[in-house]
């Protein structure tokens, strides 16, 4: 076993923080680790946080940090931020609100950027949220901003997810039902003080009935509590609701470990199969600068784009047979 | 070996609210592609450092404009020294006296902007000096 | 009356003027103009001349009118300068009580006719000197204040009776004026009698300056303890110093300035209003604070615009009765954020233009900047320059000779009313979010300055604007200029001072007070004289504060970038 991975089990941040960092810059050597790691993993819980820009997630993070580490748990946070798609660049500014944990020992706090790469933010998540396991974390959670199917795909790496809105959203929610309603296993309505809470509330009760058909069984129907993150209101509740759906989770996969059973094991490795996949050929085609050819060929009107389509990946696939 | 992105912390230590040049500076930095972590106001030493270690960040840049740089800029440093982490280049910039310049330097502080530097300079600098770590 | 002149005349103007813009386009189709585009520092466009047509609405008795008669564009006071000067008030603050004090001593003595306290970032913030978070940090911009024995340092041998006072100070204000008050209440002078002024305005905290304690909510009704309470019992003290300064040190426009300066007074005002207190008992004692920048023409139409938008809501909305309600009085402090550290000395000239501005505009009273204070606290050379900039200006120039003297200028009446207009915008945005403390919540002035600063910095960056000396004219040289620096054994000496004190004093008694304080914070009580109790029996700045913090909570940076 490699020291990183002793080191890693160990709890040790710089380490952690270099691993998490090896996962998102995609060095390949980082296989290695997180192989030797998953045999150490399993053990946390994941919650996904997810919402649109200023309803407070990070608020709403930082209280559950501050709550899990009054009962004594660990926690690990994963704080997801969009990467500028112009200039590549980000700001990831959700930590501003945790960073009173940030001299607590058992709180790992990490912003991450989308970078935009085809699919690969979710695997990127699923690594670091598997390194922040094998640390021994007992809960981590997943805050992104819920919007494009990278995001969701995070999301349904966590086994709570939490939705939050705030009131007044009319058009927003109308965006949730397009797009991640399906995923969210409880939801919170925050800063519950404002105008229009009961409305939303009605509104989102409505969605989930007519909607909702996650859990055919019937067994799980989506609480929708009320939080008022700033003063700590409701935060209690949604812990509990996130352990008491913790509790039907254990039930339902009749003993099986949480973030083992069959269908997990199955969509992570589906999804680790496509990013791999992905970011292997283009790699390829960008190492050796084939891309660039065959786009100034079909600029050039040299060739047409299915034909070269057709022509790099039988190309590289034939090159990546012999690579790997 | 595939490029890394380069990640910065940019952060106000002390009590000074005055955050105009840090945001901007921050603004800056995400425009020339970088991945900027921001702390917000009123952090200690200690608080910044152990964020940048979480971060994993190449470097650290500090906004002082209310005089208690002489103080806070080399905590910083010393804290990432004991932390093992002095491979994180720390910059400062803000309201800071010429003669505190080579004093700073002088205890770690690699590079230090005042007042009327430009946004592209300072981009370019960290693009030449500072450097992802490569192991 | 109109400004303007009968549709006969008017049209000869139009007519003339559309002839000169001919010429004007073919001296331009030979020579091209110096720059695609004239803009202020703020970015509003400017055109090459202003007429008549410009100000085809404008009406002299409606919009201009009279010195001291609504709506006051053209100064609050019928006299203006021709009474009395502005008052020349330099902002002072470093090291220790004493230290201050005699630098205090030194400007009384050169003239000055109020006193203007800097203080240090922990009494800023409410900490105490001996606090952690406060390392560092002692008197470095400014004077740090621990306990009543500081305040008494601080004013020892000066008429608290017969100076004003004026005091930068936010979160804590409530405590710091509580000082204040007891102190002189300890010399025996009836708190009816001392007149000063606290900043104590701490919505353009969470807009601006970033100076905090605690949420927006309670932070208003702690602002409204002191309004109520100075207006019944301190009858001569400006509670709230209204303040656009580190607004625009933010880097917002000057209409942002304007707009976000009168609806933080408006958010005041309906506060006050609502705790039951008539607006004409208190809206006299509402007292602005400008910045002036380097726009030399905009500075001067923001201020006169300030003054007939605050008279008109004043007036209009919140139905207030006596004139003095109607008044904007304003100091002025010329742009800290102007001045550049490269070819100090040029700062002297930059002061010089924006306190032109501040005086043409009309202030009741003006800071000029000390040509050091990019690089670190003003040595007293430095600040005596600065003060003698105003002086020259004052009674050399000629310029106070006159009241308003640019007014009916078409540029200066056209730029004053788009300002308006602009400024009235934005307020009514504002008032749509459900106000100020709503828009603040989410974040709407933050992120708008944000984004102005990143802009103006980037035209700097591109040398769009020009800034002399920095983007160009610049030179390699770097002039040697003196720096004043401040001792670090200064923070172990004012420790073992307040920790002496703290020793001494009767720490039951202490504690029973801040105890009633509490109560007070929790019941609704208006907390100033529990502070004033509390301070006598030795309670430190960070034991008061901490006694809000604990009851209302700690407000933390939302980092908008």
């Amino acid at each position: 076993m490699s020291s990183a991975v002793e080191k890693v089990i160990a709890g040790d941040v710089r380490t952690v923080a270099r691993l998490i960092r090896d996962i998102d810059d995609k060095i390949p050597g980082v296989r290695d680790v997180l192989k030797a790691l998953y045999a150490h993993t399993g053990k946390a819980y994941v919650i996904g946080i997810t919402g649109a820009p200023g309803v407070g997630k990070s608020t709403l993070v930082d209280q559950m940090v501050n709550h899990y580490r009054h009962q004594g748990k660990s926690v690990g946070v994963l704080a997801v931020d969009p990467t500028s798609p112009f200039t590549g660049g980000a700001i990831l500014g959700d930590r501003i609100r945790m960073q009173r944990h940030s001299l607590d020992d058992g709180v790992f706090i990490r912003s991450l950027a989308t970078r935009g790469h085809f699919g690969g933010l979710s695997q990127s998540t699923r690594s670091a949220i598997d390194v922040l396991d094998a640390m021994g974390k007992d809960y981590i959670i997943v805050e992104t901003v819920g919007v494009g199917q990278d995001e969701v795909d995070v999301v349904k790496s966590a086994q709570t997810t939490v939705i939050v809105v705030i009131p007044g959203m009319g058009d927003d929610i109308q965006a949730i039902k397009a797009g991640i309603l399906e995923v969210g296993d409880l939801f919170v309505i925050n800063k519950a003080d404002r105008e229009g809470a009961d409305k939303t509330f009605n509104e989102l009760r409505q969605m989930i009935d007519m909607g909702h058909e996650k859990y055919e069984d019937g067994k799980w129907k989506p609480p929708i509590l009320k939080a008022e993150a700033v003063f700590d209101r409701g935060v209690t509740e949604l812990l509990e609701t996130i352990e008491r759906h913790r509790d039907y989770l254990l039930k339902a996969s009749q003993g099986n470990k949480l973030r083992k059973n069959k269908e997990r094991i199955r969509e992570d490795l589906v999804e680790m199969i496509k990013s791999r996949l992905i970011q292997e050929v283009l790699d390829h085609m960008s190492e050796n600068d084939r891309l660039n050819k065959a786009v100034d060929a079909v600029m050039d009107g040299e060739i047409d784009p299915y034909t070269a389509c057709d022509e790099l990946l039988l190309s590289t696939l034939r090159a990546l047979q012999k690579d790997l | 070996m595939r490029d890394r992105k380069l990640r910065v912390m940019v952060a106000k230590p002390g009590l000074d609210g005055h955050d105009r040049g840090a945001r901007i500076i921050a603004r800056a930095f995400r425009d020339a592609g970088f991945e900027v972590v921001y702390t917000g106001l009123h952090q200690t030493p200690d608080s910044i450092v152990k964020a940048a270690i979480q971060e994993d960040v190449d470097m650290i840049g500090l906004s002082s404009l209310a005089g208690a740089h002489m103080y806070l800029f080399p905590e910083v440093v010393k804290l990432l020294k004991e932390n093992g982490a002095d491979d994180i280049v720390v910059v400062g910039g803000g309201i800071i006296p010429d003669d505190d310049i080579p004093k700073l330097k002088a205890q770690g502080i690699v590079e230090i902007f005042t007042p009327g530097s430009k946004l592209d300079d300072m981009v370019g600098w960290v693009k030449a000096n500072v450097k992802t770590r490569t192991d | 009356m109109s400004l303007t002149y009968s549709r006969k005349i008017m049209d000869d103007i139009r007519k003339e003027r559309e002839k000169w813009e001919r010429t004007l386009k073919e001296v331009f189709s030979i020579t091209p103009q110096r720059l695609e585009r004239f803009s202020t520092v703020s970015d509003q466009e400017i055109k090459p001349l202003y007429t008549p047509e410009d100000l085809q609405n404008h009406d002299f008795q409606r919009d201009m009118g009279f010195p001291g008669e609504y709506p006051f564009t053209r100064g609050v006071q019928p006299s203006m300068y021709r009474g009395r000067l502005w008052t020349m008030r330099m902002f002072a603050g470093l090291g220790t009580a004493k230290d201050t004090n005699q630098r205090f001593h030194v400007l009384v003595n050169a003239g000055q006719t109020g006193l203007s306290t800097a203080f240090d970032m922990p009494t800023l913030m409410g900490y105490d000197t001996e606090s952690p978070r406060s390392k560092g940090e002692c008197g470095k911009c400014g004077v740090a204040i621990d306990t009543i024995v500081d305040m008494e340092d601080l004013f020892d041998g000066l008429p608290v009776d017969g100076i004003t006072t004026s005091m930068t100070i936010n979160p804590p204000a409530p405590v710091i004026w509580g000082m204040y008050i007891a102190m002189a209440e300890k010399r025996g002078i009836d708190r009816r009698k001392i007149g000063g002024t606290i900043q104590n305005d701490m919505l353009k905290e969470f807009i601006a300056q970033k100076t905090f304690m605690c949420p927006p909510i309670p932070s208003l009704r702690l602002i409204t303890d002191t309004v109520e309470f100075g207006t019944h019992e301190v009858p001569r003290w400006n509670t709230i110093s209204i303040s656009g300064y580190h607004i625009r040190e933010a880097g917002s426009t000057a209409v942002q300035e304007l707009a976000f300066t009168l609806a933080d007074g408006i958010a005041y005002s309906q506060a006050a209003i609502e705790r039951g207190l008539k607006v004409d008992d208190f809206a006299p004692r509402f007292s602005f604070f400008f910045n002036s920048h380097l726009d030399f023409f905009e500075e001067i139409a923001k201020f006169r615009a300030a003054r007939r938008l605050w008279a008109k809501i004043m007036k209009e909305r919140f139905k207030a009765e006596d004139p003095r309600s109607w008044w904007l009085r304003f100091h002025t402090q010329t742009a800290g954020c102007s001045l550049t550290a490269q070819q100090p000395y040029n700062n002297i000239v930059r002061t010089a233009l924006q306190a032109l501005a501040a005086v043409l505009g009309g202030t009741q009273s003006l800071h000029t900047n000390s040509l050091d204070e990019v690089l670190g606290l003003p040595t007293e050379e430095a600040a005596t320059i600065a003060l003698r900039t105003q002086q020259i200006i004052a009674e050399e120039s000629g310029v106070a000779n006159t009241i308003d003297p640019l007014g009916g200028a078409f540029f200066v009446e056209a730029l004053s009313d788009r300002m308006e207009e602009e400024a009235l915008a934005i307020i009514r945005k504002i008032d749509e979010m459900g106000g100020m403390l709503s828009a603040i919540e989410k974040n709407y002035p933050q992120r708008e300055i944000a984004d102005a600063a990143y802009r103006y910095q980037r035209q700097i960056d591109e040398s769009i604007k020009t800034v002399v000396g920095v983007n160009k004219y610049a030179t390699e040289e770097r002039l040697p200029v003196e720096i004043l620096e401040i001792d670090e054994a200064l923070e172990k000496i004012q420790i073992e001072k307040t920790l002496r004190i703290k020793m001494e004093r009767d720490n039951g008694k202490t504690g029973e007070c801040l105890e009633r304080l509490g109560e007070a914070c929790v019941s609704g009580k208006n907390v100033m004289n529990p502070i004033i109790d509390a301070v006598k029996a030795y309670a430190t700045l960070q034991e008061v504060c901490d006694v809000f913090r604990g009851a209302f909570g700690e407000y933390k940076d939302p980092g908008i970038y």
